[in-house]
């Protein structure tokens, strides 16, 4: 089966000569249909950068970007921009203040020309309900909304575009403990219901442990480690990965055991 | 042992365009002499006003409206002129803020911003004995190149380097209680984990009494001594970490625990997800005072 997204020796390096910042350095990663592939790495490991260079924001600076099958070019067709969407870490910056949601909802679909304009308000308050929020939620602003109730609408509009792989840069590290919960087992859902794929950035490991199919670890702009989420757990084979693990405050008896198994406590 | 700190039945009520808003709905909690005490809650809960009460910080400000026992080694911080209470900051009473970077003055170095600080208890220290003492502090906190830092601007240094000057800032002048807001959220995990355990080891040290405000769970449980869990203005658990953790009794606290994704698996958690159990009397267990 081809993979869904294929990265192939990708870099992107920022300006020339000494001062140049190699933010990601000859990356090859796959992920299929239906997939979701955790990229973590502390500030800086270039997780975004990647995200930015599959969405099309910027183009690589060598390497290939491929989606199901074809080579994305660096100016996207709006099919391909339709496909792959972004959830952001903070709905309330990710949304237009000024705007209903369901207006920022519906932009998409006029973008992209989904659905008969007649029928758009309807496909809008459908994508609504399907994160869990009422129909009549679209005509309000996103300041009259909860972090979590911004969350979900950031997400229909993902949805609604018919998108087929959605970059989720840290979508819950704004929220408190519950609504994280909440929102991750919606996105989990969503994924099965809708057959989606995912590239899930985060640095939250525990997070990761329990919604990802694998993990990619990145460290300075280079991928040190990518397998299956379980085999990153219980069987890391870079020390780096194992000083991630080791530094994740946890809260019971056997989470305790496995970290010190793997790091010997905390990193000094 | 005797309390550093004890609140007796806080309220805070701010005054607004659309009526009054009751956020402390009676809280009561006490830390004694060397004691980590955390206060654990979701955003909107009441934590940090609860820390700029002690402060003395929100009382200036004419929409507040604070009500209820604050009493500061076994002295009544109501009774302070706001020029006493301005005293006891930064000398008795220190805080270390969540950001690290934007907490501190961008526009002056490093060590001009911690001759300030050293001068609130010794207001004749001269430059060179200030920058003299920063530097053995900043030795304390694992920083050993100190003259570069001192001369540095907050924007020069990692987040992780301004976290630790801030730490050492707040334990500058022997505080006996220090108020931490939720620090090294904004941090990565690994420098997280380094900065906590620093803090941990000075307070150890030093005997300092800690107030630490955290919504997370994995975090408290490393640093407090005792916890109190606070939801919408009210305690509805408090008593020592190992208890709380082991045998949570209130809904609250159970819902918070199993909300936590953990490192070794299992899926995505199951909660109880009902609002109204969440306010059920408060929980105390045993060894804590209520």
């Amino acid at each position: 089966m081809t993979p869904l997204l294929s990265l192939r020796h990708v870099s992107k390096t920022f300006g020339s000569g000494p001062g140049a910042v190699h933010a990601v350095r000859d990356v090859s990663l796959d992920v299929t249909q239906g997939e979701c592939l955790a990229v973590v790495g502390e500030s800086g490991s270039g997780k975004t950068t990647l995200a930015n260079m599959i969405l099309g924001v910027f183009g690589q600076s060598s390497g290939e970007i491929r989606f199901d099958g074809n080579g994305l070019p660096v100016r996207r067709t709006l099919e391909h921009r339709s496909a792959i969407q972004l959830v952001q870490q903070n709905p309330l910056s990710s949304l237009n203040p000024k705007r209903s949601v369901g207006a920022s909802i519906r932009l998409g679909l006029d973008v992209f020309g989904i659905g008969a304009r007649s029928d758009r308000w309807r496909l809008v308050e459908d994508a609504l309900e399907e994160v869990g929020l009422p129909g009549n939620f679209r005509r309000r602003p996103p300041a009259a909304l909860s972090g979590g109730q911004c969350q979900r609408v950031a997400i229909a509009r993902a949805l609604a575009c018919q998108s087929r792989l959605v970059i989720l840069d840290e979508p819950t590290s704004a929220l408190d403990v519950l609504v994280q919960a909440r929102v991750l087992r919606l996105l989990e859902d969503l994924r099965r219901v809708k057959g989606l794929s995912y590239v899930f950035i985060t640095h939250d490991l525990s997070v990761v442990r329990n919604v990802a199919d694998r993990v990619a670890v990145f460290r300075a702009g280079k991928l040190v480690e990518c397998a299956e989420t379980r085999a990153i757990f219980e069987d890391p084979q870079v020390d780096y990965t194992r000083q991630l693990i080791g530094a994740v405050p946890v809260i019971a008896d056997d989470e305790l055991k496995l970290r010190e198994s793997l790091s010997g406590g905390m990193p000094a | 042992m005797s309390d550093v700190l004890e609140i007796r039945d806080l309220r805070l009520r701010f005054r607004g365009y659309s009526g009054t808003s009751e956020v402390l709905h009676g809280i009561s909690l006490n830390i004694r002499a060397g004691e980590r005490v955390a206060l654990v809650g979701e955003s909107g809960s009441g934590k940090s006003v609860t820390a700029r009460i002690v402060l003395g910080l929100l009382q200036e400000l004419p929409s507040a409206q604070v009500d209820g026992g604050l009493f500061f080694e076994g002295e009544d911080l109501n009774r302070l002129s706001r020029r006493q209470w301005r005293a006891l900051r930064g000398t008795s009473i220190s805080m270390i803020f969540q950001d690290p970077t934007s907490s501190l003055n961008p526009v002056f170095t490093i060590g001009t911003q911690f001759a300030e600080v050293l001068r609130r208890r010794d207001p004749k220290l001269s430059r060179e004995a200030a920058d003299e003492r920063a530097g053995t502090l900043l030795q304390s906190v694992s920083i050993h190149d100190h003259s570069r830092v001192l001369g540095a601007y907050p924007f020069q240094l990692s987040g992780g380097m301004n976290q630790r000057v801030v730490i050492a800032m707040a334990l500058a002048n022997r505080p006996s209680l220090l108020i931490a807001d939720e620090p090294g959220t904004a941090l990565d995990v690994t420098v997280q984990a380094q900065t906590l355990k620093l803090m941990h080891e000075l307070v150890e040290r030093s005997g300092t009494a800690v107030l630490f405000i955290s919504h997370n769970l994995g975090v408290v449980r490393e640093f407090a001594d005792r916890v109190f869990v606070i939801y919408r203005g009210r305690i509805v658990e408090q008593g020592p970490t190992r208890a709380i953790f082991e045998d949570p009794g209130h809904a609250y606290t159970r819902a918070l625990m199993a909300a936590v994704p953990r490192i070794t698996g299992g899926g995505l958690p199951d909660f109880n997800d009902s609002e109204s159990a969440f306010l059920d009397p408060m929980v105390v267990h045993g060894g804590g005072k209520a």
